[in-house]
């Protein structure tokens, strides 16, 4: 990528303005790191007068100022366009003929970037240009960086408002119809709607849950207990919960493990991971069906692998799948209620034990879901910011 | 007496000018197709439900809807319309109600009360969603009567 950097100089001395001009008109400074290539594109101005003109009619993004101008000066300069720098939408460097301690201290105190000393060689004005050119590239690619992540933001709040939305909207419509009678008077059509409403209820308060557990993780403010701990604990947990829905449906619900599979973990999240992959495994299911948990340790790693015999998902389906809000959306799953967040949590939290999550399914034979887990996790303070971010956000702040 | 006489003669008035007839309700919550089920089923209508356009379109090869309630947005981001033309086309006579959320959710305005917008929406009538009811009620009792 190249970046076009704008240069001003202001000078009354038109050898001098040439002499920059001339330096900086092939000068390319590569900043391998952001992978950008910077070019410079210079304009010049005689006069402070005109170095504001130009400032207001366009922004440049370093300005070489000389102090020592026939009007007004380059520290009054400094001092009118003060706002702007302070932003740092622009930096100034200072040209001074003499090393001048005050003058170099109000230029400070103004904002000013950098200085030259009169007289500079090409190769002292291009070390100034290119500090500075790399600090406005950073500071640049730091706003673009925030700008996306407030977009990213924004577009998941919009979506969380709207799965929210939905079954509110539906239990006030319920309501509603029950207090005005506009339904008649039939008691049968009034338990199924309260029966309705509940079910709904029940769909806001899993999505409220699961955003609480998404958001945590992300932001490792959860504090982690990691400890030594026998993973068939949590899965028979898992199970227990799920046993009434898995019984009213005739669906077998069986644990797989030879012994004790024990792992360095958090006992909470890995109850997020089972509870979310046997809900789903019961719900994803065929009446009748069967959910096989296996869990198992082979060599560094503990495997939980959780198969259904439900109504599985073609292979573009399971390429969707781990996304946030992601709910694959067909005849088959239209009357199952999900937050569209539990597999994105359960990879995040795959990923914070230095695992991942992978999927086999067959439509309408089953689906299996396997975690892999270090049952010794990397780092144990690791948060899961650590997990995903990369390192170059921290590094450009600016 | 009189008042409870009154109450049941207005009944029966209600339930002759809504008897056989049938309504076509389309929308991909089954929570808004259950209420409207309900709903217009008390005010004695025949109610058919349909989850998508797919489903709508079978429908309404084997039966006769007197009147279309449509949702804008289904799976099809513009369901509503499509399914709507297509009514339209087949059963000029059968007037069709579009709903949306769309406005709520994106402060974009549909209107169907001018002869000029109705040339492009062809519905006969638009409502926002939460839709009221009554409101929904005197759509219907003003497009059949017409």
């Amino acid at each position: 990528m190249t970046d076009l950097v704008k240069v001003l100089i202001v000078d009354d001395e038109p050898g001098m303005r040439l002499g920059v001009e001339r330096a900086l008109r092939h000068f390319t400074v590569q900043m391998p790191d952001v992978d950008q290539e910077v070019h410079f594109a210079t304009d010049q101005a005689e006069t402070g007068e005109q170095a504001l003109e130009k400032i207001e009619a366009e922004l440049p993004d370093i300005i070489l100022l000389d102090h020592k101008l026939p009007g007004i000066s380059g520290l009054e300069v400094l001092e009118r366009i003060e706002p702007k720098v302070r932003a740092g939408d622009t930096l100034t460097i200072m040209i001074t003929a003499y090393a001048s301690l005050d003058t170099a201290i109000t230029a400070t105190k103004r904002g000013a970037y950098d200085f030259l000393a009169k007289p500079f060689t090409p190769d002292e004005l291009k070390n100034a240009v290119r500090k500075a050119a790399g600090r406005l590239v950073l500071t640049r690619q730091a706003r673009r960086l925030a700008a996306e992540k407030r977009q990213v933001r924004f577009q998941f709040i919009s979506v969380v408002a709207h799965e929210l939305k939905a079954p509110l909207a539906a239990i006030e419509g319920y309501l509603n119809i029950l207090k005005d009678g506009s339904a008649g008077t039939d008691p049968a059509a009034a338990e199924r709607m309260i029966d309705r409403s509940l079910i709904r209820a029940q769909q806001a308060r899993k999505l409220v849950t699961d955003l609480l557990d998404l958001t945590r993780i992300e932001a490792g403010t959860k504090k982690r207990e990691l400890a030594e701990l026998d993973v068939t604990e949590p899965a028979r947990n898992a199970i227990e919960s799920v046993a009434p829905d898995a019984a009213a449906r005739g669906i077998t619900v069986q644990l797989h493990a030879e012994g004790p599979v024990t792992m360095m973990a958090d006992r909470g999240e890995l109850e997020i991971v089972l509870n979310n992959l046997v809900s789903n495994a019961v719900k994803y299911n065929r009446d009748g069906g069967r959910v096989d948990v296996r869990l198992a340790r082979e060599g560094p790693e503990v495997v939980i692998a959780v198969a259904d015999t439900g109504i599985g998902m073609s292979a573009e389906e399971t390429q969707r799948l781990f996304g946030e809000f992601v709910r694959i959306r067909n005849e088959k799953t239209r009357s199952i209620m999900g937050s569209g967040l539990g597999l994105s949590i359960i990879k995040k939290l795959a990923i914070l034990y230095g695992g991942d999550v992978s999927v086999a399914s067959e439509p309408d034979v089953g689906t299996t879901f396997t975690v892999r887990l270090q049952a010794d996790p990397p780092e144990a303070e690791a948060t899961a910011q650590d997990a995903q971010t990369p390192p170059a956000e921290t590094t450009y702040k600016a | 007496m009189l008042a409870g006489g009154l109450r049941a003669d207005l009944d029966e008035v209600v339930h002759m000018e809504t008897a056989n007839k049938t309504v076509l309700v389309v929308d991909d919550d089954i929570d808004f197709l259950e209420q409207m089920k309900l709903q217009l089923e008390a005010a004695g209508y025949t109610v058919l439900t349909a989850e998508n356009e797919r489903q709508a379109e079978q429908l309404l090869l084997t039966s006769q809807p007197d009147l279309a309630i449509l949702d804008l947005m289904m799976e099809q981001m513009d369901g509503g319309f499509t399914l709507c033309h297509h009514i339209k086309k087949a059963r000029p006579n059968v007037p069709v109600i579009l709903v949306t959320g769309v406005t709520a959710e994106t402060g974009l305005e549909f209107d169907a009360s001018t002869d000029e917008e109705r040339g492009w929406v062809k519905a006969d009538a638009l409502l926002a969603k939460p839709v009221r009811f009554e409101q929904l009620k005197r759509q219907i009792d003003r497009l059949m009567k017409g």
